[in-house]
């Protein structure tokens, strides 16, 4: 064990194979990092020793080989290019940074995001952008089932079609689907909103269709001048219906006392 | 959780290792599940059969009379095939010793042969079929490719299982792929739990099925079997199978020159496909299938309640 050596990262992290392999090309605030024959917490640890120690703002990926969970709790902005697939839980509890991913990614993408982008040129999987906080998700293929499942906040944008129980439990935020979403769309969602382009196989319990307004237009009209898209297509609006809404009647207990 | 995989090659007249793919893929998926490994592998136009049979559990009681036990059922095995009639061609005993591959020629019934070598004691007939082969032991991928000499296996597809126990043991006979006794050359593997399954084994034994272990993915090869003697195409019986099987699955289920993959209605568990015209790949994660394709492939995740077969 003498040759472990335990290396502190700046933002917190500790691990017992710490050494930071310092093999990417770097030149000025950019850099290249081959990660072919790097383990997972081998380019984890060089992208923060980049990004935290080297002062790097652009950092381009090659060879992710949709390995899981790349490009994980950066919480600096930066701009970060992944020229492959990635497999889950890619790119997840992020704080600023904006990734550009030329492939797909598996499940779980940008779980947890409280800022920033994540552009993925290909498909995703299922639970993109779970319990997202904020920033943009923009998946420009299509996405598996649950996306966006209890989701908190920010944006995200599928120029695809959807899986089923599309929006499930999401609390707050906006889904922008271009394409077909499966059965269950905002199933027992709280809040937020959901426009989709394409057909709806079945609205999920208490998922209504809303009323359009000029802020939905200059909404979609806005991301999709940001990332480039073109025209947007025509949406639905879809929120939620509030019928199950209980939350200021007491419990049977609780009514007793307060009588 | 459990890691399935399956391969399809469609550029004719290639010879591929498919034995060797297989293995690069479920040990790509070991942290899916390192428990057991499976694999349904099939060769082109075999001549006559090949029967694998498992002896012992490799994990079971190693007493002193282990060795002699294992030669009297491999005796007693060749004694009751020659008795039925078959041509025993080559006994192979390269394997592990708790295991015995047969190849021979044989023209009667072969229900009544599986029975009557699954009398042997201790004896369960993992696989039979023309081109079908099913090699299952603990351990990973790569371990069990090297005791079943599995890189030089040429075929034309196959499946695979990366097994985490969680209904049942971990052993030999509740490790996947399964084959759909006395179906020949049909196997399945499975990633998921059913919900349903005592009914539907009661109903399957009270139409005289057999069932060789208490794991839920069983019921999936003997009800897709049941399905297709009574007429139905594989496509047919796997979409039916969607609304009579209850609880989260993906499962994939190979013949003779097809492979077919099925998801729930509810999407619960993953699958990534890769479509292409000299290869059809597909697993529960990309980082298998980017094992045999070196290039950057597009692929995508099947929607609920898909149902897909390719054919050779």
């Amino acid at each position: 064990m003498d040759d472990v050596t335990i290396t502190y990262d700046p933002r917190g992290l500790v691990e017992l194979d710490g050494t930071i392999p310092k093999v990417a090309e770097t030149d000025g605030e950019r850099a290249v990092l081959d990660a072919r024959e790097l383990s997972t917490r081998k380019i984890n640890a060089e992208l923060r020793w980049l990004l935290y120690e080297q002062g790097v703002k652009e950092v381009t990926i090659l060879n992710p080989s949709a390995r899981h969970s790349l490009g994980v709790g950066i919480l600096t902005r930066c701009r970060i290019t992944f020229e492959g697939s990635l497999g889950y839980f890619g790119c997840g509890l992020g704080d600023g940074a904006e990734f550009q991913i030329n492939g797909r990614v598996g499940w779980s993408v940008a779980e947890n995001m409280m800022s920033g982008a994540v552009v993925i040129e290909s498909n995703a999987g299922s639970l993109a952008g779970a319990a997202l906080r904020g920033g943009d998700l923009v998946v420009k293929g299509q996405v598996g089932a649950r996306t966006g499942i209890d989701q908190k906040g920010g944006t995200i944008l599928v120029l695809g079609s959807a899986g089923s129980m599309t929006g499930f439990m999401m609390q707050r935020g906006r889904q922008i689907i271009c394409g077909d979403v499966g059965p269950g769309l905002g199933d027992s969602m709280y809040d937020g909103t959901i426009y989709v382009g394409g057909k709806v196989a079945a609205l999920g319990i208490d998922c209504v269709e809303g009323e359009w307004t000029d802020a939905d237009t200059e909404l979609i009209e806005r991301k999709f001048r940001i990332y480039g898209l073109g025209a947007p297509p025509e949406f639905t609006k879809f929120v939620c219906g509030k019928k199950l809404y209980n939350y200021d009647s007491l419990e049977p207990s609780e009514r007793k006392l307060v009588l | 959780m459990c890691g399935i995989a399956g391969i399809i090659y469609r550029d004719e007249g290639v010879e591929h290792q498919v034995g060797r793919d297989m293995t690069a893929m479920l040990q790509a998926m070991k942290h899916r599940g390192p428990d057991s490994t499976g694999y349904a592998l099939y060769r082109p136009e075999a001549e006559g059969y090949v029967m694998h049979v498992k002896l012992a559990e490799a994990n079971g009681h190693q007493d002193f009379d282990l060795g002699e036990r294992l030669g009297r059922q491999r005796a007693d095995i060749e004694a009751r095939m020659k008795a039925s009639g078959a041509t025993i061609n080559t006994i192979d005993s390269t394997t592990t010793d708790h295991a015995m591959t047969v190849s021979f020629g044989f023209e009667g019934d072969l229900k009544r042969l599986a029975d009557y070598v699954e009398d042997v004691r201790d004896a369960e007939v993992l696989s039979l079929g023309r081109s079908l082969e099913i090699i299952k032991d603990l351990g990973d991928a790569a371990t069990v490719a090297a005791d079943y000499n599995l890189d030089e296996f040429i075929g034309t597809h196959a499946i695979g299982h990366a097994r985490m126990a969680t209904e049942s043991d971990v052993d030999i006979a509740n490790a996947h792929p399964y084959w759909a006794y006395p179906f020949p050359d049909v196997a399945v593997v499975h990633n998921g739990q059913l919900t349903n399954y005592h009914q539907w084994r009661r109903r399957l034994e009270r139409a005289g099925h057999r069932f060789q272990s208490e794991c839920d993915s069983e019921i999936i090869a003997v009800y897709l079997a049941e399905r297709m003697a009574q007429g139905d195409s594989l496509e047919d019986s796997m979409r039916r199978s969607l609304s009579e099987l209850d609880g989260v699955f993906t499962y994939i289920c190979v013949t003779e020159d097809a492979l077919g993959v099925a998801k729930d209605e509810l999407g619960a568990k993953p699958l990534v496909l890769y479509e292409s015209d000299d290869i059809v790949a597909l697993a529960s994660e990309e980082i298998a299938i980017r094992k045999v394709v070196d290039h950057e492939i597009e692929t995508y995740d099947p929607y609920e309640g898909a149902v897909m077969v390719w054919t050779t």
